[in-house]
Order: structure tokens, then C-alpha cells, then sequence
């Protein structure tokens, strides 16, 4: 029963994030904002870690699986990608790996 | 045969069975090309085209997995607030980082696609590549991409985020947890997130506001950087 309320109430800040997305029309998706409502919930203690904490680790723990499904839509677009691959990828691989540098350096400079 | 292939039971059972075979060997033989993403993508890919199942079948079948894709990024909300204090101790450096993160990260897919020669529309549909996919989405639609186009590109960088990602870090030297979640969260979202986040709380909490800060300052600013750089260069 635990377990179905911790899945409950994190649905619940999910359906938050849509609703405040959708009323206020701002172009970030309800997951976003569901994500910072929760961190207003704990941190202005509404509601406590101990709530959510079994399947909040459940789900931070398998995130990667659940990437599948649309992963595997990338084979709707084989046809662009095998046309413009070199240029597709030359970018995606340097601004990937420029984007690991910038933040990466400026956030390991100072080390703590 | 083949109807009972098309079923969740047997699809879904596929995608978890590849997914924790593919966890196992990378367990045993460490190498960042056995990512377990990448191979039950594959696998996945590989099997609908020879039985000649649609990816819509695919994708309907599967909700019961992709469902809980929203409800883990809720759960980064939990991982970060658990590293609060950090977060707020040091908001400004990372402010930075993330917004010259972002920007070089727009500025250089376009700028490199351009150069590769690469189309007007896949130039307009790669900008927003870093971010993650509901947000790329409505960016691509805003900047008039193609957003199934973006969104293909968001899993091309996802995985080689996953993949590559870690492995340059360490390479040129970046090792604290910090600095490690926020650039791979921002430069390969949920998917780079995923690849780090087994090796503590403070790498899926710092990959979390790296996803989060990327997409919420690309979202501001991409249909700038996208306009300016077609005046430039068209």
C-alpha cells in the first residue's frame, strides 16, 4: 500500500507540472515543471522525503529502460539520417563533446 | 506466430530480457560500447524489422515502459532536493555553466551542420538537440523544425552521451560528481543522466538540473540563436 501511495503522489506532482504548463502556456513540458514543484514541495516541507523516497530511488535507478520505446522510434528516420549523415553527425559529435568541456571545466575548476 | 509476436506480453518481455542481458555483460566487461541503451535499441530495431512489425505497434505496445519516463524525471526533483544546500551554496557558477553551456551548444550544431552542409530544415531541427525530448519538441515546432526529426537527433546525442560521454570526461580531467551530472545532464539530458546515475545520488541530482536548467534556458533562447544565424547565413 506504501508503494501505491509514493506512485500516487509522484503522479500527482506529474499532473501538477501538465496543469501549470497548460494554463499558463509556457513552452516547458509538465514533467519540467512537475519536477521543480516537487522540489518546492520538500523543500518548503509539504511534503517529506520519506513519502516518495522507495520509488523515487526505484525510478532513478531504471531511468535508462524506460528510454527504450523512443529510442527505438529512431528508426523512422534512417532515411535523412543515411542522406545527411555527415553532416549530422560531425555536429551532434562536436557540439556534444564542446557542451562536456564548457560545463564539465567551468564547474571542475574550483574543486570541491 | 507472427500475432503472437505483436503482443505487449511478448514485446515488452523482449525489450526487459535484452535490456538486463545487455546490463550483465556490460557488468562483466566494462566497455562503454556495451551501453544498454544502445544495444536493446538495436536488438529492438533489429527484431521489428524482420518480423516485420511497425514501430507503432512497437510503441503502442510498450507504454507500460515509456510511461514511467515523466514520472523519473519527477523523481530527479527528489534526487536534487537531497543536494540542496550544494546547489544553493554555488547557484551562480552554475548558473554560468549552464548558460554557456547551452549557448555553445546551439551556436556550434548549427555552425558545424552548416559548414558539413547540412539542409536548412535539419539545421532548424538539430538546434534544440541537447534538450530533452518534450521540450525539443515544442522548440523544433516554435523554430519551424521538424520535431520527429528532433526528436530522432535528441536520441542520436542521448546515446552517444551515454556511450562516449563519461569516458571524455574523464579524459580531460572532469571527475567530481558535480561537475560530471551537470555536463552530461546538459549536453545529453535524460539519457547521459541514466548512463551516470548508478554511480550515487549526487550524479542522477546534478544530471537532473543539468537536464532541467539546459532545457528551460534552450528553450528561451534557441529561436534567437536560430534566427540570427539564418539572417547570417542564408
Amino acid at each position: 500500500m506504501n508503494l501505491i501511495k509514493q506512485v500516487a503522489i509522484i503522479l500527482g506532482f506529474w499532473f501538477a507540472g501538465e496543469l501549470l504548463s497548460y494554463i499558463t502556456k509556457i513552452p516547458i513540458p509538465g514533467s519540467i515543471l512537475g519536477m521543480l514543484l516537487i522540489v518546492l514541495a520538500l523543500e518548503f516541507k509539504i511534503i517529506k522525503p520519506t513519502r516518495v523516497k522507495l520509488v523515487a530511488n526505484f525510478l532513478l535507478n531504471n531511468m535508462a529502460m524506460f528510454f527504450i520505446p523512443a529510442g527505438v522510434g529512431i528508426m523512422c528516420h534512417f532515411k535523412i539520417l543515411k542522406q545527411e549523415w555527415l553532416p549530422i553527425s560531425v555536429a551532434i559529435v562536436i557540439s556534444a563533446l564542446l557542451v562536456l568541456t564548457v560545463v564539465g571545466k567551468l564547474m571542475e575548476r574550483k574543486n570541491d | 506466430m507472427i500475432s503472437f509476436l505483436n503482443t505487449p506480453l511478448f514485446q515488452v518481455s523482449l525489450t526487459l530480457v535484452v535490456f538486463i542481458t545487455a546490463k550483465k555483460l556490460q557488468n562483466k566487461y566494462k566497455s562503454p560500447l556495451l551501453n544498454p541503451i544502445l544495444i536493446t535499441v538495436l536488438v529492438v530495431i533489429g527484431f521489428l524489422l524482420i518480423s516485420d512489425i511497425s514501430y507503432d505497434d512497437y510503441k503502442k505496445h510498450t507504454m507500460v515502459i515509456s510511461f514511467w519516463l515523466a514520472p523519473s524525471v519527477i523523481a530527479l526533483g527528489y534526487a536534487l532536493y537531497n543536494f540542496i544546500e550544494e546547489i544553493k551554496s554555488d547557484v551562480k557558477r552554475i548558473l554560468l555553466a549552464m548558460f554557456l553551456g547551452s549557448l555553445t551548444g546551439i551556436v556550434s550544431v548549427i555552425g558545424f551542420a552548416y559548414l558539413f552542409g547540412a539542409s536548412k530544415l535539419t539545421i532548424i531541427s538539430l538546434a534544440p538537440k541537447s534538450v530533452t525530448t518534450p521540450i525539443a519538441i515544442e522548440v523544433s515546432k516554435e523554430m519551424g523544425g521538424v520535431p520527429s526529426l528532433t526528436v530522432a537527433f535528441v536520441i542520436v546525442v542521448g546515446i552517444f552521451g551515454a556511450v562516449f560521454g563519461h569516458s571524455f570526461l574523464k579524459i580531460i580531467g572532469v571527475k567530481n560528481a558535480k561537475a560530471v551530472g551537470l555536463s552530461l545532464g546538459a549536453s545529453a539530458h535524460a539519457l547521459g543522466t541514466a548512463s551516470i546515475s548508478e554511480k550515487g545520488p549526487d550524479y542522477s541530482a546534478f544530471g537532473g538540473l543539468g537536464m532541467a536548467l539546459n532545457g528551460i534556458i534552450t528553450a528561451i533562447i534557441a529561436p534567437w540563436v536560430v534566427q540570427l544565424a539564418i539572417f547570417l547565413l542564408y
